[in-house]
């Protein structure tokens, strides 16, 4: 059973309930999606770890073979070509890998070259085995990276808890593809319930099964449960914001290990979930 | 009319709270939310009167006319994007427009002319023209290419405000950018004339802000540092005061975690407007931040 | 010679960020006859100063007068044979008798590409 772990709003949580509920299940891959802010391996502390970089196709010219057409050019939907003192500039930051200006080119004077655009780690864990990617910094877009983590998943056959990036946006909705069960994390203000709703639009589009978690929550009546009651969404657990528990998630310690409380808590949903999906 | 970005690598640091009361503080007429993925300044930096909508198209996105498709498979073959699958039915291609990216090698390699290159709509940009002018917008669901967007509403803050203001040094208009250090926050950090960036005292929050500090001195943006919910760990804010001492990097000043905080944004107000210490702390930051602008 | 600026819809204030300016003045400096051309730029998604670059060398200018220029445009300006002149003030007017009478500076410092660096 593969986990989606998202929330629309940045900083409810994602990575502190991927990682406890990979923790306290054991046994399943965790993966940190959110490659442009990875933050997985600071909880995890992963070993054995193998760094691969990851590679976006570029064009190549060949100057003496180019005749100053300025079909690719005219042809690039990204500006990534420019044609001055008689020969074709390329831009790397801004070619999005399509192939179509090698295509286009009467004269073959283009062709292909890696670039490459971030890395995917994978390491081992007391339990669990850990993945995670990193875009470097400037560049446009973590697809390539996250379709590497997610064919990885799929590969290994084994059970992941994929920490998604935050947002709705193309790159979440590859994370959340191929899970079988989504755990939407929430806060309990008008922001978060805000936000909450663009991912229960985003995880219904895909027809997942889904439940909230909501974290940081206080007694007071909030937006956010408010919300889960109209729309009869499962609340499959609710974290309250406790001192402690938020001085040690700051300094990167897994809570399910550390307090007591925190891991019944977290068994307590496992249960539920594996009771939902029927595992 | 100067900008003054806020920014925070991490999300749920703060930044939109913060660039509320900053909004309250220094009665800013002129104010954009950039985070066009989950926009939330309207909510505690409600606009007046009703906004202008507008559709907002993205790149042109691909269309196969199934009629004239000859199914030759060029397209599903040449698509790096995964966007042409085959329908069992008709076994002819088609394309999912979300994953479409708008390249146009489809549309090159047909050999019947049976696809087209159609306007999108991405999402709708929002403009509130009457003061205070706001300009804002929404990222459709999965949609991509959020970084013209974040461009088009700065762009649309300096059409609505009265074109006097643009040449105006000593007005000043807020930015609440988007989490992150991807497209959308490098293109609101077009043009800005300094980023303050709001981070907390997690490893995560640490991590983040060394990654957005990167970003923006790439840039060569005058920056500066608040740490907010400073207290839940002492030890970690010491760590971050230090490392922006070491890169002269000034802290401009550290925000108590406060309950408040929630109460405000659920009552759709700025936590300025309530008496806590989390208010006098954001008023001292939005002083320092202003005498170095 | 051809002189370009990057202007806002007025036609009197300089636009801040090149690549994007709604429009773009083109004025022969001897017969002072000016020309409004809408900048291609500005909508596009990605790479918009390569591609305003890339008009303005299209277009034959041989001075560009702009506050700020990218790395990536100003790859493409040098390769046009662009010279590159700072403004400091966003009356257009203004900049063009300055520049005129040679008072001012060439732009030397460019800011990262928008989208990373570019590769040496």
């Amino acid at each position: 059973m593969n986990i989606a772990v998202l929330s629309g709003k940045g900083g409810t949580g994602k990575t502190f309930v991927s990682v406890n509920l990979a923790a306290a299940m054991g046994q399943q891959i965790y993966a940190d999606c959110d490659v442009e802010a990875p933050n997985g391996d600071l909880f995890f502390k992963p070993e054995n770890v193998k760094e691969t970089k990851i590679f976006v196709k570029v064009p190549v010219f060949d100057e003496e073979k180019c005749n100053g057409c300025k079909k690719c050019v005219d042809f690039c939907n990204f500006n990534a070509l420019a044609y001055v003192k008689n020969k074709p500039l390329f831009f790397p930051s801004v070619c999005h890998s399509c192939g179509g200006c090698t295509i286009i080119c009467p004269e073959s004077a283009i062709t292909e070259i890696d670039r490459t655009v971030g890395s995917v780690f994978q390491g081992t864990t007391k339990k669990n085995t850990f993945m995670s990617g990193k875009l470097n910094i400037g560049e446009a877009s973590g697809m390539p990276i996250i379709k590497e983590i997610m064919n990885r998943i799929t590969d290994s056959n084994q059970d992941a808890i994929i920490d998604c990036p935050p947002g709705s946006g193309c790159m979440v909705m590859e994370t959340v593809q191929n899970a079988d069960f989504c755990i939407l994390v929430a806060e309990p203000t008008s922001f978060g319930c805000h936000n909450l709703r663009m991912v229960v639009d985003l995880v219904r589009v895909f027809n997942k099964p889904f439940a909230v978690v909501l974290n940081k929550g206080t007694d007071e009546i909030n937006p956010t449960e408010e919300f889960l009651k109209d729309e009869k969404i499962p609340l499959l657990m609710k974290i309250p914001f406790e001192s402690e528990l938020a001085n040690r998630t700051a300094k990167g310690e897994i809570a399910v290990e550390n307090l007591p409380w925190v891991k019944d808590l977290f068994d307590q949903a496992i249960d539920q979930l594996r009771k939902k999906v029927g595992r | 009319m100067k900008q003054l970005l806020i920014l925070s690598g991490k999300g749920g640091t703060g930044k939109t709270t913060v660039a509320s009361c900053f909004i309250e503080l220094m009665q800013t007429k002129a104010y954009a939310d950039c985070d066009v993925e989950a926009p939330n300044l309207h909510i505690t930096a409600t606009p007046k009167g009703k906004g202008t909508k507008e559709d907002y198209f993205g790149l042109p996105k691909a269309r196969i006319n199934q009629e004239a498709c000859i199914a030759c498979m060029n397209c599903y073959n040449s698509c790096r994007f995964g966007a042409i699958s085959l329908d069992e039915k008709s076994k002819k291609p088609y394309i999912k427009e979300l994953l479409c990216e708008g390249c146009g090698v489809c549309n090159l390699v047909c050999p019947s002319d049976a696809i087209v290159m159609e306007e999108h709509k991405n999402g709708d940009t929002i403009v509130y023209k009457q003061e205070p002018f706001f300009s804002t917008a929404k990222l459709k669901m999965g949609a991509g290419a959020s970084g013209r967007l974040v461009s088009e509403v700065k762009k649309n803050l300096k059409t609505i405000v009265p074109k006097e203001w643009i040449r105006e040094d000593d007005r000043v208009a807020i930015i609440d950018g988007s989490p992150g250090i991807g497209c959308p926050v490098i293109a609101s950090l077009s043009g800005v004339d300094m980023v303050l960036i709001v981070t907390e005292p997690t490893l995560s929050g640490k991590s983040d802000m060394i990654r957005i500090l990167e970003t923006a001195a790439h840039f060569k943006i005058n920056t500066v540092v608040c740490i907010n919910k400073y207290d839940i760990c002492m030890e970690l804010t010491e760590d971050l005061k230090m490392y922006c001492k070491e890169r002269e990097i000034p802290v401009v000043g550290v925000i108590p975690y406060d309950k408040m905080a929630s109460v405000a944004i659920n009552e759709g107000k700025s936590l300025i407007q309530y008496d806590s210490p989390s208010g006098v702390a954001i008023r001292s930051i939005c002083k320092n931040t202003m005498e170095r602008l | 010679m051809i002189v370009a600026v990057p202007v806002y819809d007025d036609d009197k204030t300089i636009c801040v960020s090149f690549g994007r300016s709604p429009e773009f003045l083109f004025m022969d400096t001897e017969t002072k006859e000016k020309t409004y051309l809408k900048n291609p730029a500005a909508d596009a998604p990605g790479g918009a100063g390569i591609k305003a670059a890339q008009f303005v060398v299209d277009n034959k200018a041989k001075a560009l007068l702009t506050p700020r220029c990218g790395e990536n445009a100003a790859n493409v300006l040098e390769g046009g044979e662009v010279i590159l002149y700072k403004t400091t003030s966003t009356d257009t007017d203004g900049e063009l008798k300055k520049f005129a009478n040679g008072e001012l500076e060439a732009l030397s410092n460019f800011h990262a590409g928008f989208h990373g660096k570019q590769p040496n």
